[in-house]
């Protein structure tokens, strides 16, 4: 189901690192940190204006991958990274795409685990990398045969898997 | 203590988080876009085997994030590692720790190494993981020599 688009990246998407966004993630992570809200205290920061939390690169679009589908719910999120450049900032243009990096299956105690690795990539709008990130989920052998029955809510992969 | 500070092998104080809400899962929902069910029906998550909601495993590495929240002033996470190790339901009290294992000094600065992780209240790990925490060169003193800050 998945191996046939291993190395398939997507079309990359613009997003804009929205205050509102900002200020929403920012609270419901409990983090209302000054630098990320506050513009004066961060122009006074070594950043010189306001910058995203690190995780909150999970609520732009990558661009899908043509095909490519996940489960509707079951999907367990294994690992993530975040590799940064230089720190978000508020109010910027970034352009994302994703990177079906890798497939593959492990014999478990409770049958066959599909493992499937993403990378994501943010750049600023002269192609200048900003972020990438690394992220493993995983699928029960249970999970891949409700989806292979067609009985699970499948849905079109849009980006950041929702696990 | 400041992260300057710290020795290899120290760590940053631990701290324990308020107990996490259903009310939170909803609102982290809204804030990331990630509607999936498991996380705010019972009956969805029983569904699959789970005996209730569970919170977003990246609501959880970003709980893990706050430890060095108190120092973005001065710097930024340059990367930030982790693997979700148990899941996490409402009710749970979070402790989250980081340890320094390592340091260097690059380009933009000095960079703090850490190990983190996140416990239960049952002292289960529910998340661990790296920071690479970044403190930037200062703009006052762009001739300090690396390593000294």
């Amino acid at each position: 189901m998945w191996e046939p688009f291993v190395g398939q990246r997507s079309i990359p998407q613009i997003n804009r690192v929205e205050p509102e966004a900002v200020r929403k993630y920012a609270e419901a992570i409990g983090d209302p940190n000054p630098v990320y809200l506050d513009e004066e205290a961060a122009s006074n920061s070594p950043h010189g204006k306001l910058i995203a939390p690190p995780t909150f690169p999970v609520t732009f679009g990558y661009g899908k991958i043509e095909g490519l589908k996940l489960p509707g719910k079951g999907l367990i999120h294994g690992s993530e990274t975040f590799d940064y450049e230089r720190p978000l900032f508020v109010g910027e243009e970034v352009s994302c795409y994703t990177i079906f990096k890798d497939f593959n299956e492990r014999k478990g105690k409770n049958g066959t685990l599909s493992f499937l690795v993403f990378e994501r990539v943010g750049e600023d709008i002269g192609g200048n990398r900003i972020f990438t990130t690394n992220e493993t989920f995983i699928v029960t052998e249970r999970v891949r045969e409700s989806m292979e029955e067609g009985s699970d809510a499948d849905r079109v992969f849009r980006g950041w898997p929702r696990a | 203590m400041q992260i300057e500070y710290l020795e290899v092998g120290q760590e940053l104080e631990a701290r324990t988080l308020p107990l996490l809400k259903r009310e939170q899962l909803k609102e982290y929902a809204e804030a990331a876009g990630d509607f999936n069910p498991i996380h705010l029906s019972d009956d969805d998550a029983k569904d699959i085997g789970l005996p209730g909601v569970i919170a977003h495993g990246m609501l959880t590495m970003a709980t893990t994030g706050l430890l060095f929240s108190p120092y973005l002033d001065r710097g930024f996470i340059k990367c930030f590692e982790t693997r979700f190790a148990g899941r996490v339901f409402p009710e749970d009290a979070i402790t989250i720790g980081a340890k320094l294992v390592d340091r260097e000094t690059i380009e933009q600065g000095n960079v703090y190494h850490f190990e983190v992780f996140a416990n239960n209240q049952d002292d289960n790990l529910v998340a661990t993981g790296k920071v690479a925490f970044c403190v930037h060169k200062s703009r006052k003193a762009p001739h300090q020599k690396p390593g000294t800050g």
